[in-house]
């Protein structure tokens, strides 16, 4: 375990040198961050007998725990609705095995599935938009900008069409094709290594090509098999079952901690590969692993329900947002995609009575407008993003 | 703001710390493009060095080099005699820090945070803001004159202070050695003059090796205990300003003809160009002089 000896590190006291016009002075008469309620302030917290440290961050922690309780609303909400009404107190009992047999099977085994999909595929997909963006330093390299869902939709549509399923599932042929595609993307992007700046336009590149593959691919194939490979396409929650729940399930298990461990180094590669790399990050280890972890969080969502639109490019950025961080919280961006994702469903089977809407189309519909919001505000600032 | 003789006067307040960098028979290069050759370098500990030299001559790649940002082709970049490459990341953070050109923080990011995350070499998962981290924040953001700033987002700040809180990283970083590429680019001369200030604090009062690549012969001349001079990849001269800025070095490094001066306040050389439509002696002409040389 490393003792990090911190040579002191400069003359505590020593009054600042150049006189400082600085110091208070504004450049700019807008007060952004210093307007921050006092409640909210960042602060340090420190354990003498344990040797842990950290700095609390309230504002973060309140925005997390609202999402979350949001979300645990929308889940319940989403098990109640349905041909079989039942309340949300119901619902809540019936999720502990209480009350009615009846509900109790109608919530745990037919309902439950479905929301428990939407719920880890909300996660897998905000976490992996966080890191993706954070990795990149760019707003627009979310993993459904880059290609991998577009490599993912490929995979699955080749094999319909061209009936080369080799014995898999249709869920494993997109985890391949995302997989497949991230790769592609990583080895065209590598130039001495690889840049964030890189990663997205070669990824863009990429996820043209796989469009334009699908759509050949559609066009090929006789009606009925491209309906279904569109029914995947366009993602989906409707007939899930808790085969895919425990894939994802374990998936997120084991993926989720490694981004939440990557956290650290995700803080220093977002002041730029060179300055993280004179701060002693390993800069392309991290990347490496970034990216893995990214690209199978989106591969394991998209083999549960498709790829479903825009939710890992907008929910980090709602995410940034409402917690005011500099760059997309991993966690509070899970809990969005998950709010987002079962808000959406929810909207999908309620909005138009009768008709069961797939959740990716409300997901593009509202998640299009943020799309052009990001460009126009990168586009603005002039830094392409 | 600067005082009237801002040479260090003779070593007595330094306390140099004992960290030597030094490059030998080192080959840098980029795609396969030979940028340095065979170059030997030995950084004079607790002192401030300049390097300078044309566009392209390969200082900012020996600056990468010897932060270890750029691996060498041949050759080895030493710390205190450990090659570089075998110090592990960490470790080195800790004994040497990089500024690069022009870093770009997050939108929102605030003056105290990057200052903090300059910490995260001495920091681990579970102690992530010790007393030590809190003690250099603070003192960095004073010694860079930022306390009143901390809770300012870096990108509303003006380019000057932009650039001392990158410096203000650095410096809570604590390392001995710190490379800095370019710290003056894109300020107007009174923040360049304030940058070059502050950094002449830290090696004074700390006594922290300063490395810092810089455009302007001048300022070199005026902030640099040793200047090294750079053309195409070679080291051409090395030394005290006085030693190094003279008109023939000039004229071989730059390509440009020049007069050589005292500088009124420091006393340190400065270069006058001359350029094709001023020569010596025509200082009154220069309205009517009708170049010759036209093509």
């Amino acid at each position: 375990m490393p003792a990090p000896p911190s040579p002191a590190p400069s003359s505590p006291g020593a009054p600042a040198g150049p006189a400082q016009p600085a110091a208070g002075s504004p450049t700019d008469s807008r007060k952004r961050s210093s307007s921050v309620r006092p409640v909210l302030r960042d602060r340090p917290f420190r354990l003498a007998v344990p040797p842990v440290s950290g700095m609390l961050r309230p504002r973060l922690l309140l925005t997390g725990v609202l999402v979350a309780v949001g979300t645990f609303t929308l889940f319940c909400w989403g098990l109640a609705v349905g041909d079989y009404p039942v309340t949300l107190p119901g619902v809540v009992k019936a999720l502990f095995g209480a009350g009615d047999p009846g509900t109790v099977i109608v919530v745990q085994d037919l309902r439950l599935p479905r929301a428990l999909t939407g719920l880890l595929v909300g996660v897998a997909f905000g976490v992996s938009g966080a890191v993706f963006q954070t990795m990149t330093r760019n707003a627009l390299a979310s993993p459904d900008m880059i290609g991998l869902t577009e490599g993912a939709g490929t995979a699955v549509v080749a094999a319909v069409v061209l009936g080369w399923t080799g014995g898999l599932g249709l869920s494993t042929l997109g985890l391949l094709g995302a997989l497949a595609t991230a790769l592609l993307v990583y080895a065209l992007a590598w130039k001495g290594g690889a840049t964030g700046y890189r990663i997205i336009l070669v990824g863009i590149g990429v996820s043209w090509i796989c469009t334009s593959a699908t759509d050949f691919l559609v066009a090929r194939g006789n009606r009925f098999e491209a309906e279904e490979a569109l029914g995947w396409l366009v993602g989906n929650l409707n007939g899930r079952t808790w085969g895919q729940v425990d894939a994802l399930a374990i998936a997120l298990a084991v993926l989720l901690p490694v981004a939440l461990g990557l956290g650290r180094w995700m803080r220093t590669l977002q002041l730029g590969d060179d300055v993280a790399a004179g701060l002693g990050t390993p800069v392309q280890p991290v990347r490496l692993a970034l990216l893995l972890t990214g690209v199978g969080l989106v591969a394991f969502g998209t083999a549960a329900a498709g790829p479903v639109a825009f939710v890992a490019l907008a929910c980090p950025q709602i995410a940034l947002r409402l917690a005011g961080t500099p760059a997309p919280p991993p966690l509070v961006s899970g809990l969005t995609g998950a709010f987002v994702v079962l808000g959406a469903d929810l909207l999908a089977r309620e909005a138009v009575p009768g008709t069961e809407l797939p959740v990716g189309i409300v997901t593009g519909a509202l998640g299009a407008p943020v799309l052009l919001w990001l460009l126009v505000r990168a586009n603005r600032a002039g830094s392409g993003g | 703001m600067s005082t009237t003789d801002p040479r260090p006067t003779p070593s007595a307040q330094r306390r140099p710390v004992g960290v030597e960098l030094r490059a030998r028979g080192l080959h840098l290069a980029y795609d396969g493009r030979p940028v340095v050759e065979n170059l030997d370098l030995t950084v004079p500990t607790g002192r401030i060095t300049a390097i300078v030299g044309a566009n392209a001559c390969g200082k900012s790649t020996l600056l990468r080099a010897l932060a270890r940002l750029l691996a060498p082709r041949e050759g080895v970049v030493e710390l205190d005699g450990t090659a570089l490459r075998s110090i592990p990341t960490r470790e080195l953070a800790r004994r040497l820090g990089i500024l690069p050109q022009t870093p770009v923080a997050p939108e929102g990011l605030t003056v105290g945070d990057l200052v903090g995350r300059g910490r995260s070499p001495h920091q681990t998962w579970w102690r992530q803001w010790s007393a030590a981290d809190e003690e250099a924040v603070r003192a960095a953001l004073a010694a860079t004159g930022l306390t009143g700033l901390a809770d300012r987002p870096v990108d509303e700040l003006s380019g000057g202070q932009r650039q001392r809180a990158w410096i203000a990283m650095a410096v809570a970083q604590g390392t001995p050695v710190l490379l800095l590429d370019e710290p003056t680019t894109y300020l107007d001369l009174a923040h360049q003059i304030d940058v070059l200030d502050l950094i002449t604090d830290l090696n004074r009062r700390e006594g922290r090796t300063v490395v810092m690549v810089l455009h302007d012969l001048n300022q070199a001349c005026r902030y640099a205990d040793h200047v090294i001079a750079m053309k195409a990849g070679r080291i051409v001269a090395e030394g005290a300003p006085a030693e190094v800025v003279t008109e023939a070095t000039v004229e071989d490094v730059f390509d440009l003809r020049c007069r050589i001066t005292p500088d009124p306040v420091s006393g340190t050389p400065m270069v006058i160009p001359l350029g094709r439509h001023h020569h010596d002696g025509d200082a009154r002409e220069t309205e009517d002089a009708v170049p010759a040389a036209l093509d």
